[in-house]
């Protein structure tokens, strides 16, 4: 009786946990509400994503009333799947954040950062689990403005100067995406993504559908931060608090990412030949733009944190180019880079979380010698390092796999070799800190003081994570397959 | 605005017609213009009509920032509790239907419930909008 409930309280449980927490206000409280909830939903999405079937999707009437007309949730293997992902993320770093807060916020507002952190969770979740395109934009913007919060709420004072552009721009492709859907509502009718895919046939490609496409588009590159639309990004996840750019950095994005995903595929790609529009050519362009600049910009950046953002800009360039490449090779590595880079990302920024703790600092020069200050986070960030990288038997590799393969089935071979080339960027900015940990003198005295058990295990976990996935991918992949094939097939 | 007689009076008398007013506006938001979030916006502005005239402290005085806060997050969960009320009543989620025997009386009594959360959150972060801007300079920490 419970089971057929599962979509719905994916989103609730985490919902309900924030107005708790505030009412509670109480620091161990809050998080224990938090990690609860966390890890109930985590429960609820591996359940959903083994009992959903292969083609099929379950399929819930908000108030009972029936889909296009009420709001209607729908979980097939995509959305399953990013369920997964988030509320795996959110588990393993709402474990972690109990150490890391009590360091890096202020207690009384603890209880406020545990309630921002389950409502953000539970935005991030409704994205995923809604067939409503407007539902979805007040997911979007529960997220977002939790989001906005959770990177300001520290101590850093340039945090708020980061907030604040986040803000702005993530409301300006807030607004694009919700011009999008206005117009599409105007041409269809309908707001159930479902419906307005099958009603866009009747319509054609007129001009407000078209702008539809563009509004929409862009308006989620901003949030997926695509390459020129990317600034926000570095200064947020830099100056937020640990935990929070180790959330954000493994799951703010990529549920942006699908929705761009459900929306070109699912509910326009059915109906438009968006082959003829070069809208994949662009992204194409802009996904190699993106790899290469923020590669190297990477490259140059003396603090850990910006460079591991700059890193995640050059990400999501590996998984637009997926998604440019369009085949089903393509979007498999799209998809299966959402999960590969989401806890490889995760795994490093809660490292360096722990770096925080006990050196206060993340600047590049600082961490001369970390691996005898620290043995445990500095391995653990080279073994993360090679998954970003892609080494062979590491997550990232799977992923560069099936880009490449993609990439040479439309006989870019030229692509492919770029794919490989960005690789060996990104190795050089993990060889700068291995130079560093490694290799050069600390600066006086050395004394080991590893990061308490209470962050090195989660982070651990996630760095193992990156090699389990790398050496048996029957999970992560056959799921990023049928993921791939259920946003083609779309809603029929 | 201590000397201002006229004003304090006024104020008093108007006060308990504005609250009123807005109870007005939610039952009436069945039948006609109005609900919760209205209403909650009414709730709050007599509150801030009354500090306006008797002062912040004074207002803060009637409605505690703590009360503020436990309004924003009680609405939130009356809402979210419908809701889950609706399911362990054998329905869907925010399935008003099942609220009573007669499915029509149990959409009335569930839209009621949930614009009640409405306005409680409504009025609550109206409030702490209000307080958090007119305390700029005066709260300990700025904010």
């Amino acid at each position: 009786m419970i089971s057929e409930h599962l979509p719905i309280l994916q989103v609730v449980l985490p919902l309900l946990a924030a107005p708790l927490i505030v009412l509670f206000r109480h620091a161990t409280l809050a998080w224990l509400l938090a990690a609860a909830a966390s890890w109930c939903s985590f429960v609820i999405a591996v359940l959903l994503f083994f009992t959903v079937p292969a083609g099929g999707a379950f399929d819930y009437a908000l108030g009972s009333w029936a889909a296009p007309w009420g709001i209607g949730y729908r979980i097939d293997s995509a959305s399953a799947y990013v369920l997964v992902l988030v509320s795996l993320i959110a588990s393993v770093v709402v474990t972690y954040a109990r150490t890391s807060i009590a360091a890096e916020v202020d207690r009384d507002s603890h209880y406020l950062f545990y309630a921002m952190f389950v409502l953000c969770l539970g935005g991030l979740l409704g994205i995923a689990a809604t067939n409503d395109a407007f539902n979805l934009f007040v997911f979007l913007e529960i997220s977002s403005l939790s989001s906005y919060v959770l990177i300001a709420i520290g101590r850093n004072r340039r945090a708020l100067h980061a907030a604040f552009q986040y803000l702005i721009m993530g409301t300006i492709g807030a607004t694009f995406y919700v011009i999008g859907v206005g117009l599409l509502y105007l041409m269809t009718g309908t707001l159930n993504m479902a419906d307005m895919a099958e009603r866009l046939a009747q319509v054609g490609e007129t001009r407000p559908v078209l702008s539809a496409l563009a509004f929409i588009t862009v308006g989620l590159s901003l949030k997926i931060a695509l390459f020129p639309l990317h600034f926000w990004l570095p200064n947020a996840y830099a100056s937020a608090p640990s935990v929070v750019s180790a959330f954000l950095a493994g799951t703010a994005t990529k549920v942006s990412v699908y929705v761009l995903m459900r929306f070109l595929f699912s509910v326009f790609g059915a109906r438009l030949s968006l082959d003829a529009l070069h809208l994949f050519d662009v992204l194409v362009g802009l996904s190699i733009a993106a790899t290469v600049a923020a590669s190297l910009v990477a490259l140059f950046q003396d603090d850990l944190k910006r460079m591991l953002a700059y890193s995640s800009v050059a990400q999501v360039g590996y998984i637009t180019l997926g998604i440019a490449l369009n085949n089903a090779d393509g979007l498999t590595a799209a998809v299966i880079h959402l999960f590969n880079h989401g806890i490889t990302k995760v795994a490093l920024f809660m490292l360096v979380g722990g770096i925080v703790l006990r050196m206060g600092t993340t600047r590049f020069s600082d961490m001369a010698g970390l691996a005898r200050r620290m043995p445990f986070t500095a391995f653990g960030f080279v073994v993360a390092g090679l998954s970003l990288i892609g080494v062979p038997a590491s997550a990232g590799f799977v992923t560069k796999w099936y880009l490449v393969m993609a990439a040479l089935e439309r006989a870019h071979w030229w692509l492919a070799a770029l794919v490989v080339a960005t690789s060996l960027i990104s190795a050089l900015y993990v060889w700068r800190f291995v130079e560093m940990a490694y290799l050069r003198e600390p600066a006086g005295e050395v004394r080991r003081a590893e990061a308490p058990l209470s962050l090195l295990i989660p982070a651990w976990i996630m760095v193992l994570a990156c090699t389990y996935f790398g050496l048996e991918t029957s999970y992560s992949l056959t799921g990023a397959q049928e993921a791939a094939a259920a946003l083609v097939r779309g809603f029929r | 605005m201590r000397s201002q007689l006229v004003l304090r009076v006024i104020a008093k008398l108007l006060i308990p017609f504005m609250l009123l007013f807005a109870l007005y506006v939610q039952f009436h938001g069945d039948f006609g213009p109005g609900g919760g979030f209205q209403a909650g916006v009414i709730t709050a502005a007599a509150v801030i009509f009354y500090g306006l005239i008797y002062g912040l402290p004074a207002a803060r005085r009637l409605v505690p920032d703590r009360f503020v806060e436990s309004m924003i997050a009680g609405g939130v969960l009356l809402y979210g509790g419908v809701g889950v009320a609706g399911m362990l009543l054998g329905g869907n989620f925010l399935d008003y239907f099942v609220l009573a025997a007669d499915p029509v009386h149990g959409q009335h009594r569930g839209i009621l419930l949930v614009e009640l959360g409405v306005l409680i959150t409504v009025a609550g972060v109206m409030l702490k909008i209000f307080y958090v801007f007119a305390g700029r300079g005066r709260d300990p920490g700025g904010a």
